[in-house]
């Protein structure tokens, strides 16, 4: 062991593939809206020829359901459509460009393999209502995927309709009133700990529950004796991220589960932070009963700047007839073997009698939660990358997920206070509590700063529970060389909160990205939501 | 490692770094897990394979289903087989847009950002309200929310919705309302039009004699409807107006091009699928939900909202706002749990739209409605297929078959063609089981209609 500030903090740092140091082009242009590019009579569009009448018979719809004036839609070449967009993603940051330390976002490298897988034709080209007989391929997609994250997690069985993690969680707590109620119980309260992310209890009161809050205790952990206390027959049971949001895991959840379990209620799996265990631990074994996974992250989907994701949910044994209906489901044998390739072509006459798959509806379902099946091409995706990385691919993973953020946590301990200084999981979380009070130099500052090395800003001010907080989440697809960048950069913005006149320097950062600190006050104050609107 | 991994590290590095933390092997970074669960032998699947196999093996998957690539499609439902133009396709897939987190840092996500201001200004134009949200998971989700909204608005729990209404989206609403604790009652419908009368009487007045608890503060209704037919929206809104209740219009995108809007009939709330706009078919989704409102209503509004602003040099910049509404924030004082949005696909809407444009949107509606047209009329002409003829149709219509619908779907395969959804199925209602639903968009031909016709009469003889 060396002192953290070593040399190999540049050792490589020159060979970082992990920093955008470009800035954009012209990059202290701004880019006109699309509304402001519009000139009369410009177009892209064309149709093919159809051979149909060129007109619509006026006797096909009655003239007051007309729309009296046209909607105002922008009229540019396409020339011009395609210079608007590019140069709007000139603007833009991404992981494909460099490092998005983002804490409990999980910005990893999303594969080039599943854009391509999720673009088959025979895949994306799929309209939804295809009856079963014709969507056999889709249907054997869901089962198998079902199967491996119930083996990652440790479940019986999953849902794969809902869209998002958030949307997953609400699932998951209206599984746990379907449970409670189908034994009679009016239970009304769910834990929640002190760290656990803003999503969770929103849920909670969107599940018809109140929340009762958990502390922190002084290693990081939710404090058992506070679970001790408050159980009773009112709890419907407890909702953990495990590790937790200061990335550190629940030593105690066995003890926590036999608590809750002792007292009726159910414990609930936040999948936020499952980057950090797979092959390691599964929810299922540490006495979870729901579990939500977000495939955007962990699975590496990517993220869409805010969407597509999807958040499938999984259930022990006694959750499995309340699943959201419809279900996928294998009839016969055949889909056992995950890797075994099937030849089966489309057939010209489709046999139904010979299904493979089928949609089946839960007993005591408690509905459907999607429009249709779900987000499918992100479940696609997400079943390209297990079969790539396989169950051993997996554990690794999440190994060089954990250790890069310990490489981070011991580089950066000796210049930033780590809120909870021991072996963390996935994440780390450092106060910078210490250089606000010598400088005034607060964490947003920190993080505006670091955008101009090169990096996204990790996640600021949360958790709630610690001061100042920077919550850096590396993730395994970064190198080693990168974290030494980023390291090296936040080490210099240390430094640089030590220079006099500190404060008010850095909050003029950013300067060099396309535009500089934004006015969120104003855009609150004097809300201008489109290019039309008027204001009260 | 001999398979592929897209972890970087060399065998030296990982030993370097744990050195440099301190610790013996990866397996003291785990430590904090108690032994008697963690995972002793590993998972129980096969171990990883190349990108290559994995891709031939998705590939071969994707050959077992009936895709556009060898099915006509005529079947719609809330998902529809629009062309996608290479340039919306080349755009939305640029990996600046794919690869980027949520805008939370706005100084380096200015591309996101301003493309949902344009996408915002865009749905609003197109639905005239002047709130548009960044976009919903789907269609199922935004009217989910709309009525979230509204119930919090009026604070009545009673939420009347038509028949009318997409059978899964009112399924999705149902579900949800089981956490919520809305009431929601459904109004049947006669001859494919909601019969509000079972509620209003003679209009507004049994509503009114009720006591207050039991009037619906939120109606929904939805336009064209389920089964493509053109309800008279402007007397809804005058009797939802009489009994206080907000008003939520499901559209559908593509009609704004004919039809008039949701903004037009005093809509409080407008939300439908975005899917129509630059989205493939997907099987099902990922989508995107559209959400409009009144400005009155901005406070209340799910997910995320983009407003324009200026950076500390005075030029303009565009950032999420309002965020004091939103659960992070909020907790669990917050009226949704709605965290992100669905922005790739509202990228891919706004980028859709501009190609479109004002001319190309108005052609595109025509396009849907004379398809409609000329395939109600020559199906209507064959023997053994009725429907309604008197009712006002946009690009889909419901066709009573002398055989059962499903029957026919697999039959109809068979020849090349996904002929429509069977309503029996979606409806989960046996007296619909003869019934198909089919759908039209600006890609059918003639010559595909006519040999539609043609096959359909030959499968139902």
């Amino acid at each position: 062991m060396t002192d953290s500030n070593n040399d190999s903090g540049q050792l490589h740092a020159s060979k970082a593939g992990g920093v955008a140091k470009s800035v954009p082009l012209l990059g202290s242009a701004t880019e006109p809206t699309i509304f402001e590019l519009s000139s009369p009579g410009h177009r892209c569009w064309s149709f093919r020829d159809t051979q149909l009448p060129e007109d619509l018979p006026q006797t096909a719809i009655s003239p007051e359901h007309l729309r009296k004036t046209p909607a105002e839609l922008p009229e540019v070449s396409e020339r011009d459509l395609v210079g608007h967009f590019t140069r709007l993603t000139h603007r833009q940051y991404s992981v494909d460009l460099g490092a998005y330390p983002l804490g409990s976002c999980t910005m990893k490298y999303n594969p080039k393999m599943c854009d391509y897988v999720a673009n088959i034709s025979g895949l994306s080209g799929m309209h939804p209502g295809t009856p079963a007989f014709l969507s056999q391929g889709w249907l054997e997609i869901m089962v198998r995927l079902e199967k491996l994250l119930c083996e990652v997690t440790g479940m019986a069985a999953m849902t794969l309709q809902p869209a998002a993690g958030a949307q997953g969680e609400l699932t998951g707590l209206l599984l746990m009133r379907a449970f409670h109620d189908s034994n009679g119980e009016s239970r009304t309260h769910v834990i929640i700990p002190d760290s656990a992310h803003g999503t969770n209890p929103a849920s909670v009161t969107l599940g018809g529950y109140s929340v009762i809050t958990v502390p922190t205790d002084e290693r990081g952990c939710v404090n058992v004796e506070s679970v001790r206390s408050m159980i009773g027959p009112h709890i419907a049971g407890i909702m953990l991220t495990n590790p937790n949001t200061l990335g550190i895991f629940e030593e105690e959840i066995v003890e926590i589960a036999r608590l809750v379990h002792e007292c009726g209620g159910l414990l609930y799996y936040d999948g936020a932070n499952f980057n950090a265990i797979m092959g390691k631990v599964r929810p299922g074994d540490m006495g979870f009963d729901i579990v939500h996974l977000n495939l955007h992250k962990t699975f590496a989907t990517p993220h869409g700047g805010g969407g597509p994701g999807a958040g499938p949910v999984g259930v022990s044994s006694r959750l499995v007839d309340f699943l959201p209906g419809p279900r996928p489901i294998e009839l016969g044998n055949g889909a056992n073997e995950v890797l075994e390739h099937s030849n089966m072509d489309i057939s010209n006459e489709p046999v139904t009698t010979s299904l493979r798959f089928d949609w089946s509806w839960p007993e005591r379902s408690i509905g459907r939660v999607h429009s249709w099946h779900g987000n499918s091409l992100v479940l696609a995706r997400a079943l390209a990358y297990i079969l790539y990385n396989g169950s051993d691919g997996l554990k690794h993973v999440s190994e060089m997920a954990v250790l890069n953020a310990n490489w981070l946590r011991r580089r950066l301990s000796s210049t930033y206070q780590v809120a909870f200084d021991r072996i963390c999981m996935h994440e780390l979380v450092l106060t910078t509590s210490q250089q606000k009070r010598d400088s005034g130099v607060k964490a947003l500052d920190i993080a505006k700063r670091l955008l101009e090395y090169g990096f996204h800003a990790p996640t600021v001010y949360f958790p709630l529970i610690v001061d100042e907080a920077l919550m850096i989440e590396p993730t395994e697809t970064e190198s080693l060389e990168t974290l030494e960048a980023l390291a090296s950069a936040l080490e210099a913005i240390a430094k640089e909160t030590t220079q006099p006149g500190s404060k008010e320097v850095f909050q003029s950062y950013p300067t060099t990205t396309p535009v500089g600190r934004v006015d969120e006050a104003l855009a609150a104050r004097k809300l201008t939501p489109t290019f039309d609107f008027v204001g009260e | 490692m001999s398979q592929g991994t897209y972890a970087p590290h060399s065998n030296d590095e990982i030993a370097q770094m744990l050195d440099y933390i301190g610790v013996g092997s990866i397996e003291d970074l785990f430590e904090s897990i108690p032994d008697s669960v963690m995972v002793k032998d590993g998972l129980n699947f096969a171990r990883g394979i190349s990108e290559t196999d994995v891709y031939e093996f998705m590939s071969q998957l994707s050959k077992q289903n009936g895709s556009t690539d060898n099915l006509i499609c005529f079947a719609g439902g809330g998902a529809y087989d629009h062309d996608i133009p290479f340039a919306t396709r080349s755009l939305a897939s640029r990996s600046e847009f794919v690869t980027a987190y949520t805008p939370y840092q706005p100084e380096v996500s200015q591309g996101v950002l301003q493309a949902i201001f344009e996408f915002q200004t865009l749905i609003s134009r197109l639905v005239e309200l002047p709130i548009t949200n960044a976009s919903l998971y789907d269609g199922a989700s935004a009217l989910v929310e709309a009525v979230n909204l509204s119930v919090a608005q009026t604070g009545k729990q009673n939420v009347l919705i038509s028949k009318g209404v997409n059978p899964y989206w009112r399924q999705v609403v149902k579900t949800f309302s089981k956490g919520t604790g809305h009431n929601i009652v459904e109004a049947d419908l006669i001859r494919g039009t909601t019969n509000w009368s079972q509620f209003t009487g003679e209009g507004a007045e049994s509503f009114v004699q009720k006591d207050n608890e039991d009037i619906p503060g939120t109606v929904v209704v939805s336009y064209p409807n389920y089964f493509g037919v053109l309800e008279d929206i402007d007397e809804v809104r005058r009797w939802s107006k009489d009994i206080g209740a907000l008003l939520v219009v499901v559209y559908d995108p593509v009609a704004m091009g004919l039809l008039r809007s949701p903004g037009s009939f005093g809509a409080d709330l407008a939300v439908a699928e975005g899917q129509v706009f630059g989205t493939a078919l997907s099987y099902g989704g990922p989508y995107l939900g559209l959400f409009s409102c009144r400005q009155e209503l901005v406070r209340r509004l799910p997910g995320r909202l983009v407003g324009r602003t200026v950076d500390s040099a005075g030029k303009t910049a565009y950032v999420t706002t309002l965020r004091a509404r939103e659960q992070d924030i909020r907790r669990e004082k917050a009226s949704s749990n709605v965290c992100t949005n669905q922005t790739l696909m509202a990228v891919a809407c706004c980028i859709q739209m501009s190609w479109l444009g004002k001319s190309g949107l108005i052609e595109l509606a025509r396009r849907c409605a004379i398809a409609t047209d000329y395939l109600r009329q020559k199906v209507l002409s064959l023997s053994g297929v009725n429907g309604s003829s008197d009712l006002d149709h946009f690009r889909e219509f419901v066709i009573e078959l002398p055989i059962d619908a499903e029957a026919v779907v697999e039959r109809m395969a068979c020849e090349g063609f996904l002929a429509g959804i069977p309503l029996g199925v979606t409806l989960q209602d046996e007296s619909y089981s003869r019934s198909l639903l089919v759908s039209l968009t600006e890609k059918r031909t003639r010559s595909e209609l006519d040999r539609y016709v043609e096959t359909l009469e030959k499968v139902i003889s």
